[in-house]
């Protein structure tokens, strides 16, 4: 499957569950490189992924985020749906069907916010934390916002297209650079 | 509750922990099984939800902590059983243990953030690094991410002596697990017959890669070079041994009373609690679910290869080592086929646009040097768009999540790491168990610290 089908109506993947589920909320479906991807609101995440646990998507494998600051145009996004600086991206498995299911929920960067999905998926708790740790999104209720990999009293969420990688000044070569 | 309060208010923290404990003790040292998995995970919060520099404070590291026996201590960071930098703050009644929190971070050093900085040619050296018991599974998932985004098709040839090298590197990982694992159970004969095992595997690895770890072999387009002449019969003695040698394990170990005592019924995990906490691998086979990725999604060329799915029962300590010793011999049976099968043909794409031309042919041809001088200075450009590609690593699921904006250099790579996840579960494992049999549970658990940090 191409980019021509990256906003193609629900009824693409007819047989697809997932897309079944999406629909009955008026959920955009997408896809990418042949992977199936959900656009829930980030008021709808948690019904979303409720409805689709219910209906065998019973394990998140993984759960992280992109900040899109710097490459606002070159995504494609159905159009119903309005470009934000973050995204938080959930991939959650069937094992029963043997499908993927990708959710991308938009977060804007006035209100680095998400719900938080560890009360459907329990396994989300380290991955959120780590998102919030390196992204600076706060899942609300979350039971243990916390850093995970930066020390506690860090500044500054390393992800962030606008951190610095940090770099040594090198003598003689002033044009920036990573190394 | 802000870290500042508890830090500096004992009495905060003690009243957090009375309220957050079970009163009712039956129901504290229920098996997991008789209550609903969420229930437990969620309000008794399996996980000890404090600050991690709470132990810190000096009144409340003693023994006159909460009730007068209930503890807080830390296992680790430095620590010969924690298999790396992994700190465990454990609270302790008696010796029971209740309440855990794994804290990690020691070893992070921002390597999802260095790969936006590298290519996709060079992007491979860097993902090698974070598995480092088994980083040709880090280097597959990368390529194959990359090569679907790129839409580009293997030859056969590439496919295979993939899949050849990744089942060495679960052999590989596996035997070293048994090293380890056999270490922390007291057992020093099995850490000298594990690392004899890997020892014949890296040398090999060594002579296919250049390297005995960290190889860069499997790469965006195929592999970094062709198996070595005579790679049939190296390998073939190799799986013949380590075949012989894990009988040898079965008997060391298996029968033995001891070390059943020390593992059976210790730190089960039910099914439905194993698949709520995003759990995979050996951790979920144990438990008795039959999802191995080889098998459920075919990658590579799995489907044509006869293999087992092995899956345990109760999912207690036993039941994962018992998984993962019975893994090394499929895994033996694999790489017996892949030699019988072995395609010829290519060992990477013939595409100028994604790998090198050989050596030879840029001498004679100016197209080939251009080809290999925009290769290595501007790199592969993937289309936009993003990518989620998932292998079975020995770990469990190893995914990687790939944005491309058009350029040469990954807008975002991100690592799902199988420890990272399955260490979530170690506190629903350690829950009232004894405090010596945490060691094994870790053990079983089989962390890899650079992987779970990045």
């Amino acid at each position: 499957m191409t980019e021509e089908l990256s906003s193609v109506a629900v009824d693409a993947a007819p047989d697809s569950f997932a897309s079944r589920v999406a629909s009955l909320a008026g959920i955009p479906v997408s896809f990418s490189r042949g992977q199936e991807v959900l656009h829930p609101r980030r008021d709808q995440l948690v019904d979303a992924a409720t409805a689709l646990r219910n209906a065998g998507f019973v394990t998140c494998s993984d759960l992280c985020a992109t900040d899109y600051s710097s490459a606002q145009e070159s995504r494609p996004l159905p159009e119903s749906i309005a470009p934000e600086r973050f995204e938080v991206v959930v991939n959650i498995l069937s094992l029963e069907h043997r499908r993927r299911v990708r959710l991308r929920v938009q977060v804007p960067e006035s209100d680095p916010t998400c719900p938080t999905l560890f009360f459907v998926y329990p396994g989300t708790e380290n991955m959120e934390r780590e998102v919030f740790d390196l992204f600076g999104i706060a899942f609300d209720d979350h039971p243990d916002m916390t850093r995970i990999l930066m020390p506690p009293e860090w500044e500054g969420h390393p992800l962030r297209k606008d951190y610095g990688v940090g770099r040594v000044p090198v003598q003689f070569k002033d044009a920036p650079g990573p190394r | 509750m802000t870290p500042e309060t508890a830090v500096t208010d004992p009495a905060a923290i003690e009243k957090v922990i009375e309220e957050e404990a079970t009163t009712d003790p039956a129901a504290e040292f229920a098996p997991e099984a008789l209550t609903d998995p969420m229930q437990v995970l969620i309000e008794q919060g399996g996980v000890l939800r404090l600050p991690e520099d709470a132990t810190a404070d000096p009144n409340l590291s003693d023994s006159s902590f909460g009730d007068g026996e209930r503890m807080i201590i830390n296992l680790g960071p430095q620590h010969p059983s924690t298999h790396g930098v992994l700190r465990m703050m454990l609270e302790l009644e008696g010796e029971t243990v209740l309440r855990s929190k794994p804290i990690i971070g020691y070893l992070h050093t921002g390597m999802e953030k260095t790969a936006e900085e590298l290519t996709y040619v060079q992007g491979a050296t860097n993902v090698t690094r974070m598995d480092y018991l088994s980083p040709l599974a880090n280097e597959l998932c990368f390529s194959l991410a990359v090569e679907a985004l790129l839409e580009v098709e293997m030859p056969a040839r590439a496919t295979w002596i993939r899949m050849l090298m990744a089942e060495l590197g679960r052999i590989n990982s596996h035997v070293t697990w048994a090293a380890t694992n056999g270490m922390d159970l007291a057992s020093t004969t099995m850490m000298i017959f594990g690392f004899r095992e890997r020892d014949m595997l890296l040398s090999f690895f060594e002579k296919t890669t250049g390297v005995r770890m960290n190889h860069n072999y499997i790469r965006p387009g195929g592999v970094a070079a062709d198996l070595p002449d005579g790679w049939q019969d190296d390998v073939l003695a190799i799986v013949d041994t380590i075949e012989s040698r894990v009988d040898d394990y079965d008997q060391l170990l298996t029968g033995q009373p001891i070390f059943r005592e020390r593992t059976e019924g210790v730190g089960i995990i039910s099914a439905e609690l194993a698949l709520a906490m995003s759990a995979t691998g050996p951790i979920l086979r144990a438990s008795g679910v039959p999802w191995d990725l080889r098998r459920s999604m075919p990658y590579l060329a799995y489907e044509k290869v006869d293999f087992d799915v092995i899956v345990g029962t109760i999912g207690d300590t036993f039941d994962r080592y018992a998984v993962r010793l019975n893994e090394i011999r499929e895994s033996i049976r694999i790489v017996r086929q892949v030699v019988e099968k072995m395609p010829a043909g290519d060992y990477r794409v013939q595409d100028a646009k994604v790998t090198p031309p050989p050596r030879a042919r840029i001498d004679e041809s100016m197209e080939a040097l251009i080809h290999h001088f925009k290769l290595f200075t501007r790199g592969i450009e993937p289309p936009e768009g993003e990518v989620y590609v998932a292998v079975e690593s020995p770990r469990g699921e190893l995914g990687c999540y790939l944005v491309s904006d058009g350029s040469n250099k990954p807008y975002r790579l991100h690592v799902r790491a199988p420890s990272f996840v399955n260490l979530q579960s170690v506190p629903a494992l350690l829950r009232g168990g004894l405090i010596a049999d945490a060691v094994a549970i870790l053990s079983s658990v089989d962390p890899v610290l650079g992987e779970v940090d990045r």
